[in-house]
């Protein structure tokens, strides 16, 4: 979707702001809320991209003015809803009413700790050969599609080259709605500055981004 | 303006609080629901906070910096490289690591999100995640590194990687000049989160002791 979230290339956010010694958490409900986005995922509730999704339809002057952990709030409560796992007037009193929904994993316990510690795979076998390779070059394609999606408006239209093929991965834009993992090919592909910037650009930047096989075709 | 000023401390306190409060009833409604066990979510919370961080980055690039085979196996394929020390923790798939040069300088973002290598860094600073840099970066690196202290030659080349899918990104700083010798173990200490993003380079050994 063409959200407030696909930030690259805006302007006007002014300077980046590097906090000296900062903490991991700034206050403890951070972590609360960091802790309960991953045992709800971990327990089955939704996937990455599902809770990435959620983040991203935050009105967008909500987004802009939460802070980070606040729209990990707000999306989980909003996904936790919609799901059926959890309703707005248990949330509003602060207490369970309605029963529990089962969870595909079950209850997120102490044993369930370690494994969410070590990074998810997803890569997944390929349905049909790679169809672009290292040197290629392609076109971001120019989609907008109103659902998630990974490929950045700023690459959208443009031409870059292919520099390393990623393998074949989990589909952000097929599991975000839940219409199933969709196995793609994924690949590096770099842009010039000027390509994506313009003549005035810095001629010494190049730009990549990974880019699914569905979101690029042949220049 | 001190009425005006009062009003906005009195808003800011009350926010704060109601997002405590939003988060201890949702909290407890997962409770209730049987859910999640909370002491589950102390843990959560607690290994994060002891186990992942910047240390384990810091571990491999001191490693690449002295071992010329363990860096031609990082920068062919970081996830089996570095799944392969058994002092680091386990990375999971998809870890990229990419090489500065005096030629040419990685530097690493998430535009879209907040994607960051979590087992290798820790938990991305508030900075990585807000809009400055992830509007700027990709546009304007040289300037986003300036906001940082930092300045490169004019002609070395500045390559942005956008982390647009899972793959995670480390950067291999370049190995500070008088380390001859070093340990590994010295080596590390040198070895910054930032330098590890690509907004930030090593200590250097002066500056370190």
């Amino acid at each position: 979707m063409n959200g407030v979230h696909d930030m690259g290339g805006m302007d006007g956010f002014g300077k980046v702001e590097p906090e000296p010694n900062e903490p991991m958490f700034h206050t403890e409900w951070e972590g609360r809320v960091l802790a309960m986005v991953r045992a709800m995922g971990a327990a089955g509730a939704f996937n990455i991209d599902t809770s990435r999704f959620y983040r991203e339809t935050l009105p967008p002057l909500v987004y802009l003015s939460s802070s980070y952990y606040q729209k990990w709030l707000l999306g989980l409560e909003d996904l936790l809803i919609d799901k059926g796992y959890i309703a707005a007037s248990e949330v509003a009193a602060g207490h369970a009413v309605e029963p529990a929904k089962p969870l595909k994993h079950g209850k997120f316990t102490l044993d369930d700790v370690e494994r969410i510690m070590v990074r998810g795979k997803f890569g997944r076998t390929a349905p049909a050969p790679a169809r672009f390779k290292p040197g290629d070059r392609v076109r971001a394609k120019n989609i907008h599609p109103a659902t998630h999606t990974r490929l950045p408006r700023y690459a959208r239209g443009h031409v870059g080259v292919v520099e390393r093929d990623l393998g074949c991965h989990v589909f952000p834009d097929s599991a975000a709605t839940e219409s199933g993992e969709n196995p793609q090919w994924l690949y590096t592909v770099v842009f010039d500055g000027a390509e994506l910037w313009g003549a005035e650009a810095d001629p010494t930047v190049k730009i990549s981004i990974d880019a699914f096989e569905p979101y690029l075709e042949m220049a | 303006m001190t009425d005006h000023h009062h009003h906005h401390h009195d808003h800011d306190h009350s926010e704060l609080s109601e997002t405590e409060l939003r988060v201890r009833a949702l909290e407890t409604v997962l409770t209730e629901k049987g859910y999640v066990d909370p002491a589950a979510l102390d843990a959560i919370i607690q290994a994060y906070e002891t186990k992942i961080g910047p240390h384990n980055g810091a571990q491999v690039v001191a490693k690449a910096w002295s071992d010329p085979v363990f860096k031609r196996s990082l920068l062919e394929d970081a996830t089996k490289a570095v799944s392969q020390l058994g002092h680091v923790s386990r990375v999971g798939d998809h870890l990229v690591a990419v090489e500065n040069t005096p030629q040419r300088h990685n530097m690493v973002v998430c535009t879209l999100c907040s994607c960051y290598p979590w087992e290798m860094l820790g938990l991305p600073p508030v900075w990585y995640k807000a809009a400055p840099y992830r509007s700027r970066a990709v546009k304007d690196p040289r300037g986003v590194l300036a906001d940082f202290g930092v300045s490169l030659p004019k002609q070395t080349e500045i390559r942005v990687w956008d982390s647009t899918a899972e793959t995670r990104f480390l950067v291999l700083p370049m190995r500070p000049e008088g380390t001859e010798g070093w340990s590994e173990q010295q080596l590390a200490e040198l070895v910054t989160r930032d330098s590890m993003i690509g907004t930030g380079f090593p200590k250097t050994p002066g500056a370190a002791s």
